[in-house]
């Protein structure tokens, strides 16, 4: 009974799987780069106060209340879209959700938790920065930082377990023999998303905000405050850029073993190969990459630390079992593509900082900066769209097909329509309200 | 009792709790679309606007919570009722957006212009979402969503007498609660004119709510004849009494100026009538889904009751601050108070060892994580990634930017 009861939620008949999947990442396009503010923009926060309460010197508080208005626009904004995405695990995925809600919602249930946290001690952080005494108020803000942190950790738990499920058994449709602990955290299939992330959220918020005082010094803001604002995030983004790479290529690795077809679509290998080249750029077609530049044997040395490795090609499963190749390599190629630039522009700017015990004099230094905050964007998303597409045709990896999950019911085009309407406001809203915070002038109390 | 009786009374605990304290914030929206024109309306919107301003944020995780627990612990249920309800849900979930996005735009906006028309969206989207919500519980409790992907029809699940009905008193009740924090806030501030207005407001909306809630009734015995009996001879009738009586009491409180036991029986009134419903409905979770079959399996209800317990150990008295802090006015926009600690000429210098150290560290971070395997190593690299970016840091110690030389 109750197993006929579950599978009459599992399939569905949608024409617009398509639309549903946009829809979801076009949620996710919005929540993950105002999530990064979250993760990091509390700590840089915390830390410009701090230099407050050791120095007495007003310019850090200063600086703490700007960025303080700034945390509380991108975290309403963050709070809301994470609401819609927690509507869609309903809306969009009631397959999903519906069979393998108790396997994976504990994550989300204590994410919760964090959320809480995070909003209180926000309230308190915020409206509290007149009223409570200066040492108080300060640590009122550690639990901000700590739970930005712990709020991701279990969201990627979650998308941890998706692409390497386990702490279950399917029957007849139906998720039994559970345990959740052990599908979240048992699950070693997550750290190296979560470092990578991490490091992503410094990257793109440092360099975000950077970048709006690189663009401010080129007009011709250039004071002891303006360097102050931009030597913070950019010492935090520019390390990080360091870090990344390392763990990027740990993630690499790691789906090199677990996922061989999604590593297969980020070089478009199309036979499994001995000794496995790798493309720079190029385009993807019949099983083999065109145009690109070749690099042999160099997949079967990064992915497996020898040059004659086998690495699994495409071929190794039938075509419906495949990612849309183009889209997922390209979108690789942006994230390496640019996190090697971040890299680079982070050690040039490192060595600068260390000689010459200053800030770079170049204009070019800065231009290349005001780049780098939309550039880090483009590879945090281009990162998630690595994971996920890479990940179809399953929302659970080799278990639950997303065209198994996704809702029956109608209207699906006329929501992704509606939100991407509202979402288009709400982006300029925000962009307005940045805009504006940036032009108030230093003196006013904020 | 069963052990998924507990997530499930801990969905309706959050639930209560929203209807509650997401509902003043809902009902305060509310309050300030029909607040007038000129200085006085002003004043109205300002007031409810600081009220909730360090609260609503938190208010508001008390729908995801909720939302949480029921994919967690119920999940067959849970993709039955997003499914089938997906207009109103997606309805009350741009109400959100537009809430909040309004609100954090307010707080930058000049220009009485701009204000004005963001209050509006603020307003209007804080009547759309419990109107949405509350159609959903309607469609739930008048048994119009069955089992399936979806299982019910696109409108008539939730646009039909017993959801209009249970989505008016949403509102209803939001306003009616809202209006009594507001009053009472106020008071707390010594401004007596103002608390003045918000209780002739409490007054009126507490007697509209009431006719609601009895018209509700009436649409229940047409539409929901079942819920309707467990209601009012079953084992919802204590509830619905104390929710009549606590009602009743909230409007004399009000009535003779005692903001702040009124409070805790507005609370309870709404909190009864969530109680109430639960009674009357249990244990059909869905037309031909009992509770014990929509139940997650044993080891997940296990988890998830001991996550929530001792999230709440954590929870309850961060709230607590919060409230204390809201209530008594620590928090807002003000003078700044207390000593500025001065630690003048604190001197760190960003020495060789900080720099050699990351660099030990990036070495060793890289070697762990890319020429190692095993995942103690990599634990060790990330360890000595985190250890670069945290030595690293003096780097942004801008002591030597701070002069104002070039
Ligand atoms: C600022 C952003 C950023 C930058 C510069 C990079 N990445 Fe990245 N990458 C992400 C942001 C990101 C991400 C958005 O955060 C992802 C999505 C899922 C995840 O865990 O991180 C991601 C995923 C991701 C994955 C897929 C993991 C999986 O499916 O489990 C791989 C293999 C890499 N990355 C590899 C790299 C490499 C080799 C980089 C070299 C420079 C790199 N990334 C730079
Ligand atoms: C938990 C339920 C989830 C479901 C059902 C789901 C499913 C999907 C689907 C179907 C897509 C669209 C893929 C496509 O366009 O082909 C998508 C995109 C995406 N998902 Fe997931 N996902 C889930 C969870 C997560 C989690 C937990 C994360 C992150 C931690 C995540 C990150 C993303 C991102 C960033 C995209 C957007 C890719 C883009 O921009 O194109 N997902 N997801
Ligand atoms: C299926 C995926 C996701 C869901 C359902 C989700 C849900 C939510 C919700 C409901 C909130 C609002 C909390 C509040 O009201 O205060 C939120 C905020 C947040 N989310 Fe997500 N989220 C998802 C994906 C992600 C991802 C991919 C990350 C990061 C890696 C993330 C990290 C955060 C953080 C740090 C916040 C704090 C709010 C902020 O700083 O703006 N979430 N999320």
């Amino acid at each position: 009974m109750i197993a006929a009861l579950a599978g009459a939620l599992a399939p569905a008949a949608q024409h617009y799987l398509l639309e549903a999947r946009q829809m979801q990442a076009l949620s996710f396009a919005f929540h993950i780069p105002l999530v990064c503010f979250g993760i990091s923009f509390p700590a840089m926060l915390l830390f410009a106060e701090w230099l407050y309460l050791r120095t007495g010197d007003e310019l850090y508080r200063t600086l703490a209340r700007r960025w303080t208005r700034v945390m509380v626009a991108l975290f309403a904004a963050g709070a809301v879209t994470g609401t819609i995405l927690s509507f869609e695990m309903g809306l969009l995925w009631p397959g999903f959700t519906g069979t393998f809600g108790s396997v994976f919602g504990l994550g989300f249930a204590i994410e919760g938790f964090s959320f809480f946290t995070e909003a209180i001690f926000i309230g308190i952080y915020v409206y509290g920065w007149n009223r409570l005494s200066p040492r108080a108020h300060f640590i009122s803000g550690i639990p901000v930082a700590i739970s930005g942190i712990s709020g991701s950790l279990m969201v990627i738990a979650v998308n941890g377990w998706m692409n390497h499920p386990t702490g279950f058994r399917l029957v007849d449709g139906k998720a039994v023999d559970v345990h959740p602990l052990s599908a979240l955290f048992a699950n070693s299939y997550f750290w190296h998303e979560l470092v990578h992330m991490y490091l992503a959220g410094y990257m793109v918020t440092g360099f975000l905000v950077a970048g709006a005082y690189a663009v401010g010094r080129l007009r011709g803001h250039w004071g002891r405050y303006e360097r102050t604002a931009l030597a913070i995030p950019l010492a935090v983004a520019t390390l990080a850029s360091v870090a990344q790479i390392f763990a990027g290529d740990w993630n690499g690795r790691a789906v090199a073993e677990n996922q061989p077809t999604k590593l297969a679509a980020f070089e478009g290998l199309g036979q499994t190969t001995k000794g496995a080249p790798i493309h720079i750029l190029g385009w993807y077609s019949d099983g083999k990459v065109e145009y690109g530049i070749r690099i042999p044997k160099m997949l079967s040395l990064l992915a497996f630390h020898s040059t004659n490795a086998t690495v699994q090609g495409l071929d190794a499963v039938g075509p419906a079992d495949r990612p849309p190749v183009n889209v997922v390599r390209i979108a690789f190629q942006s994230m390496v593509g640019i996190g090697s630039l971040l890299a680079l522009l982070s050690v040039v700017y490192l060595a600068i900082r260390i000689r010459t015990k200053r800030l770079p004099e170049s204009r070019w230094f800065y231009l290349a900066l005001i780049a780098a905050g939309p550039l880090s964007l483009v590879a945090l998303i281009s990162g998630w769209v690595v994971t996920e597409v890479g990940r179809q045709p399953w929302v659970v990896y080799h278990v639950m097909r997303t065209s198994q999950a996704v809702t029956g019911a109608s209207g699906v085009p006329v929501g992704y329509g509606t939100l991407a309407a509202v979402y288009l406001g709400l982006a300029v809203g925000i962009g307005w309200v940045l805009v504006r915070l940036a032009r108030a002038p230093l003196s006013e109390p904020s | 009792m069963q052990l998924y009786d507990l997530p499930l009374a801990f969905a309706l605990i959050g639930l209560a709790l929203y209807a509650v304290l997401g509902g003043a914030d809902f009902g305060a929206g509310f309050w300030q679309l029909l607040s007038g024109k000129g200085k006085r309306g002003d004043e109205i919107r300002a007031h409810a606007r600081h009220a909730m301003a360090p609260v609503w944020e938190a208010n508001h995780v008390w729908l995801i919570f909720v939302l949480t627990v029921i994919w967690t612990g119920f999940p067959l249920a849970f993709g039955s009722i997003a499914s089938t309800l997906a207009v109103p849900f997606f309805l009350a979930g741009i109400g959100i957006v537009l809430r909040g996005g309004a609100y954090a735009m307010r707080e930058a906006a000049a220009g009485a212009r701009w204000q004005r028309t963001l209050d509006t969206v603020f307003s209007i989207s804080s009547i759309l979402t419990p109107f949405a919500l509350g159609t959903m519980i309607g469609a739930i409790a008048s048994g119009r969503v069955r089992v399936g992907n979806p299982g019910g029809t696109l409108w008539t699940s939730w646009l039909n007498a017993t959801s209009i009905e249970v989505g008016v008193l949403a509102v209803a009740t939001a306003a009616y609660t809202a209006a009594v924090f507001l009053s009472g806030d106020a008071e707390r501030h010594g401004d007596h004119a103002l608390a003045e207005r918000f209780r002739l407001r409490a007054l009126g909306a507490g007697i509209a709510a009431g006719a609601v809630a009895t018209v509700g009734l009436v649409v229940l015995h047409s539409d929901a004849e079942r819920l309707f009996h467990r209601i009012t001879q079953g084992p919802g009738l204590p509830a619905l009494v104390a929710s009549l009586l606590a009602g009743v009491a909230t409007l004399a409180l009000v009535w003779a100026r005692r903001y702040e036991p009124a409070r805790y029986t507005a609370a309870l009134a709404v909190a009864a009538t969530i109680v109430g419903w639960a009674l009357a409905q249990n244990p059909v979770f869905l037309p031909g889904l009992t509770v014990r079959q929509a139940a997650a399996p044993h080891d997940t209800q296990l988890v998830l009751t001991i996550a929530v317990a001792a999230g709440a150990v954590l929870l309850f008295p961060s709230l607590a601050l919060l409230f204390r802090l809201t209530l008594g006015g620590q928090l807002g926009h003000g003078e700044l108070r207390g000593e500025v600690a001065q630690v003048p000429g604190a001197d760190w210098h960003p020495g060789g060892t900080e720099r050699r150290l990351a660099g030990a560290f990036l070495i060793g971070g890289a070697g762990f994580l890319t020429a190692a395997s095993t995942g103690w190593a990599h634990a060790i690299g990330v360890a000595c990634l985190f250890g670069f970016v945290i030595c690293g840091y003096r780097m942004a110690l801008p002591e030597n930017l701070t002069d104002d030389a070039d």
